[in-house]
């Protein structure tokens, strides 16, 4: 049943990145490029976003999940090295090619070979990090 | 063009009621980037089946629904090695920083958390300083 649910939850996802228009890459650069043909869609998809995602954290207080045992442990107050350098790295990739892990996964259909290509190298990365994270932590721990 | 905001809303609105199931119904977060990196590094592997029908969604309803719409267009650049370099720093980077647009942006601002406004800060503001570099500076993108 989990399972069921998962796929229903991806489509909606995919669903809701198609059309809001972040499987087009040119929305996201255009939200980011505040320099040149400025374009705020990506605010009103997050604005959408996180209003009913919001009621649902309010929704979690006193329960539990339907299908499940516990709700997500609260936040981690302390932010860190990787989650800063983690973040500027994405934010320079998102803005090179205008994808993210979501949207880059919704587009692939019809994304055409350099779709593929980004998929490919984010999978690459992905699987790297531990070892980049393990590597940062021992230069960090030697200086 | 001056409907793109409604369908951003719209959309978003799609985006956060997806992820408000997956939390009330199967109590996880829907964090595009540790969905897959799970599955990929294999840290995922005692829910591997969620995490792959999730992302079998994920592609399958837009690949329908662009048919259905006579097509959809990303715009993506042809420039292979610029793809390849955005791919490998978005997947390195959201995995150092444990989340991105979905994880840290829907489903930690919306809970106030202050690890996914600082992760969005930084990584809006990388995005606009790369726009500005290699597009306007450059002009390589």
């Amino acid at each position: 049943m989990r399972v069921i649910v998962s796929f229903i939850v991806g489509g909606l996802f995919g669903l809701g990145l198609l059309l809001s228009g972040m499987t087009d890459t040119t929305k996201v650069q255009g939200w980011l490029d505040i320099f040149g043909a400025w374009d705020p869609t990506l605010a009103f998809v997050m604005g959408g976003a996180i209003i009913p995602m919001a009621i649902a954290w309010q929704l979690t207080r006193g329960r539990t999940p339907v299908l499940g045992t516990a709700f997500p442990a609260p936040p981690e107050p302390r932010l860190g090295r990787n989650l800063i350098l983690g973040s500027v790295l994405f934010g320079a990739g998102w803005g090179l090619a205008g994808l993210c892990p979501g949207p880059a996964i919704a587009s692939a259909s019809f994304g055409g070979p350099t779709g593929l290509v980004f998929v490919v190298a984010m999978v690459v990365g992905m699987m790297g990090a531990p070892t980049v994270r393990t590597r940062l932590d021992r230069t960090m721990a030697a200086v | 063009m001056q409907s793109d905001w409604i369908w951003g809303l719209f959309g978003g609105g799609i985006i956060g009621t997806a992820a408000a199931i997956f939390l009330l119904v199967n109590g996880r977060i829907m964090g595009a980037s540790g969905i897959i990196g799970g599955l990929v590094d294999g840290s995922g592997r005692s829910d591997w089946a969620e995490r792959a029908a999730l992302l079998a969604g994920l592609f399958i309803v837009p690949a329908i629904v662009a048919i259905a719409m006579g097509g959809s267009e990303t715009h993506l650049t042809d420039n292979w090695v610029v793809v390849a370099i955005a791919g490998l720093l978005v997947g390195v980077g959201t995995r150092l920083a444990n989340g991105c647009t979905s994880g840290h942006g829907v489903c930690g601002i919306s809970r106030l958390s202050l690890r996914g406004i600082v992760a969005t800060v930084f990584y809006i503001g990388a995005g606009g300083l790369t726009i500005v570099i290699f597009k306007h500076l450059l002009g390589v993108i």
